[in-house]
């Protein structure tokens, strides 16, 4: 397991957040229980199954419901 | 196309508004319908677009966003040919999701002090021996870095050659540059001001003492108090009833436009971001001023906080004992120290040399003060110490014995203290001094009154405390309670306990809490643990170590004791301004709900500008909070 750190365009709605979290955990091997979006920082963190899937698969998903992903840094 | 959609957004903006202006034009000052149709028709296809787009993204992941609402609202105009709402509605969202988006950014740069502190990249050492300048997430505990001149240090480590200047204040506060050479410590976030030193990783990224201050503050930024958790829950099932109110609205009245009018209405917006934006910030302007608060619940219980216990030693002193005086006893037979500077005989006596020798080599925080004291003289290696529990000090160098204690450790190894130390003694025990008293060859030759000092600006500070609503001020010391009282003389306080063990003032913490008051408890976040634990917000003040962190509420980034007073009013603006929020919000809803009911004005264009300007209003109202500071 790994945990990733993605950088979002300023988020302006807490629905934003919303949307978010569900585009994150659509994703397989993602640790559903541990995605959190800040809306203050506007940044989402995760873990996930690096076997399964990797940070950049994410970003996508994440960027097909409308938010571009500035920045990604995995531990 | 869709992102090339979104990311156009200020400019569809600016198209609709224009062709909005265009269909006004026709309308009133050429009359022509066709064209006020057409243009109002293609300003609201321009707005719809990125609105819809964003509903589609949100039912694809089975959110129901505010986007949806709105794109079925503009869709329903649409259908019962209201042009000119459906256009001015999506203009309107549009403006307003951007003026928010600014506004909001504005708010965040708050903290962003803070995280531009953080090192972007870093030099590290390869097997060749060259440097590579790589993204700080790529470093590896045990790595080599290497930092020069004007350089953020990337990592939490040890020097391992090299010296330099080194400004702490992101870590410490202190402004004050620390000189570091082999074997010092560095940390990550701080500032090389002049030199080049290479460090080996010890810890990276979020795990530095820098990584956990920032995670601390974001954190604390997204926390939830728990009426927010209830107003998200709140939220989370409103949006969709909204929906189903409006289908029930539109098929029981069979009109279209109040159907739609209620979808605009029921967006949630200031409700939702009012509090988050409030909280946000206030933490953010802690962060600012040194004064970390680790979530929303925090700043609630220290809003309402009015007893402020204090441990003495390192929070109201400084916590370095100084040498205040000296008495010395000189034998007839020897010379006095003025004298001996212009004979053969080294400048400082005997005594005092031999007395630095022993001191430098034992912990306790008076031996510190004394060596301190007497930073000039050389200390020769004394080899024959013991320590005697409970006592002091007895050694042997160049065959002279050698006693160093309190007066009272010396009478009992058979030292004659006479009737001028004895005098002496009384006289420096009366100012709250603690006394050092030094014996050569089982004569008294020297002793020393040795005190703490109070940090500076207390008294301000307990008056400030008081003036935002502090009812009761408290110190607890483990030293006596003449000290303590010598001490706490004209600070104010209600009341000054000495001779307390950790235990006990946790207890006294206790049996506080239990007569109903709100207790912040103030320590040095080292000794103090349980107290920090049992109170209702537990402040440490004067380090951000990993251990203050930990188990604090609140962290003062430094010892100014101007902080605590700025953390106190801060908590209690802060809540105000939530409140404050909720109020704007919960108004809002309530004009707009008698609006429908009782008049004919409320369109849905209407709703929509009182929905946008409910939201601008209560982030700007949050925004206030940026530039609070204690008078």
């Amino acid at each position: 397991m790994k945990t990733a750190t993605l950088k979002l365009d300023t988020l302006t709605c807490p629905s934003c957040m919303l949307k978010i979290e569900a585009a994150a955990r659509s994703v397989p091997g993602v640790d559903d229980d541990t995605v959190h979006v800040s809306f203050a920082n506007s940044k989402v963190k995760f873990r996930f199954d690096d076997a399964r899937t990797d940070a950049q698969t994410v970003a996508k998903a994440i960027e097909t419901v409308g938010y571009p992903v500035l920045g990604t840094s995995v531990a | 196309m869709q992102s090339f959609i979104l990311r156009h957004k200020p400019q569809l903006t600016i198209i609709g508004g224009a062709l909005i202006a265009a269909g006004l034009v026709a309308r009133f000052a050429l009359h022509s319908q066709p064209a006020y149709a057409t243009a109002f028709i293609a300003a609201s296809v321009i707005g719809v677009l990125p609105i819809l787009i964003q509903a589609v993204q949100a039912l694809r992941v089975r959110v129901l966003s505010i986007d949806v609402l709105v794109s079925i609202a503009v869709f329903g105009a649409f259908l019962i040919g209201s042009w000119d709402e459906s256009a001015i509605v999506t203009f309107l969202f549009l403006v307003g999701g951007q003026i928010e988006r600014y506004t909001l950014n504005q708010t965040r740069s708050a903290i962003g002090a803070l995280t531009d502190m953080a090192p972007q990249s870093a030099a590290v050492r390869r097997a060749d021996g060259t440097f590579e300048t790589v993204p700080v997430d790529d470093v590896r505990v045990g790595d080599i870095v290497k930092v020069t001149t004007g350089d953020r240090i990337p990592v939490d480590g040890v020097v391992t050659s090299g010296t330099g200047l080194v400004n702490e204040s992101a870590i410490t506060g202190e402004p004050i540059p620390v000189d570091k050479s082999k074997g010092s410590s560095a940390s990550a976030g701080t500032l090389l001001d002049d030199g080049m030193l290479t460090i080996r990783a010890d810890t990276v990224g979020e795990d530095t003492t820098f990584g956990k201050i920032v995670e601390l503050v974001e954190n604390a930024q997204d926390s939830k108090s728990k009426e927010e958790r209830f107003i998200d829950r709140f939220a989370t099932y409103y949006t969709p009833a909204v929906l189903v109110i409006a289908v029930i609205v539109g098929l029981v009245t069979r009109r279209v436009d109040l159907a739609i009018t209620m979808l605009v209405l029921g967006c949630p917006g200031a409700l939702v971001i009012g509090v988050p934006v409030s909280n946000m910030a206030g933490i953010g302007n802690g962060a600012r001023h040194g004064v970390l608060i680790k979530g929303s619940e925090v700043t609630h219980r220290l809003s309402s906080a009015d007893t402020f216990v204090f441990d003495k030693t390192g929070t109201i002193t400084v916590g370095m004992p100084q040498v205040t005086d000296v008495r010395r006893y000189d034998d007839s037979s020897t010379l006095a120290p003025d004298a001996a500077a212009t004979s053969s005989a080294p400048a400082p006596d005997d005594a005092t040399r031999y007395l630095v020798g022993v001191e430098a080599q034992s912990q306790h925080p008076l031996a510190k003060a004394i060596v301190r004291h007497f930073d000039d003289v050389p200390a020769p290696q004394v080899d024959e110490v013991s320590v005697v529990t409970g006592g002091g000090i007895r050694a042997v160098h160049d065959g002279h014995r050698i006693l160093v204690g309190s007066p009272r450790f010396l009478e009992t190894e058979g030292v004659e203290l006479g009737s001028t130390a004895r005098a002496d003694a009384a006289e420096l025990e009366s100012h709250g001094d603690s006394l050092v008293a030094v014996a050569l060859d089982g004569r008294i030759r020297l002793m020393f009154g040795v005190r703490d000092r109070l940090r500076p600006g207390i008294a301000d500070g307990i008056r400030n405390l008081r003036r935002l609503g502090v009812r009761n001020v408290v110190v607890l010391s483990g030293d006596n309670q003449r000290a303590v009282d010598l001490m706490t003389a004209g600070l104010g306080l209600d009341r000054a306990v000495g001779g307390m063990l950790p235990d006990e003032k946790a207890a006294y913490i206790s049996r506080l809490r239990d007569e109903g008051r709100r207790v912040v408890f103030v320590g040095d976040g080292i000794n103090d643990s349980p107290s920090l634990a049992l109170a209702d917000v537990g402040i440490a003040m004067g380090n951000g170590t990993d251990v203050a962190i930990d188990t604090s509420d609140v962290v003062l980034a430094d010892s100014d004791f101007s902080r605590l007073p700025h953390a106190y009013g801060l908590a209690k603006r802060t809540v105000r301004n939530m409140r404050e929020n909720i109020a704007i919000a919960v108004g809002t809803v309530a004009l707009l709900l008698s609006g429908l009911v009782l008049t004919s004005w409320l369109t849905m264009a209407v709703g929509m500008f009182v929905h946008e300007a409910s939201v601008l209003a209560v982030i700007l109202n949050g925004m206030r909070l940026l530039r609070y500071r204690v008078k």
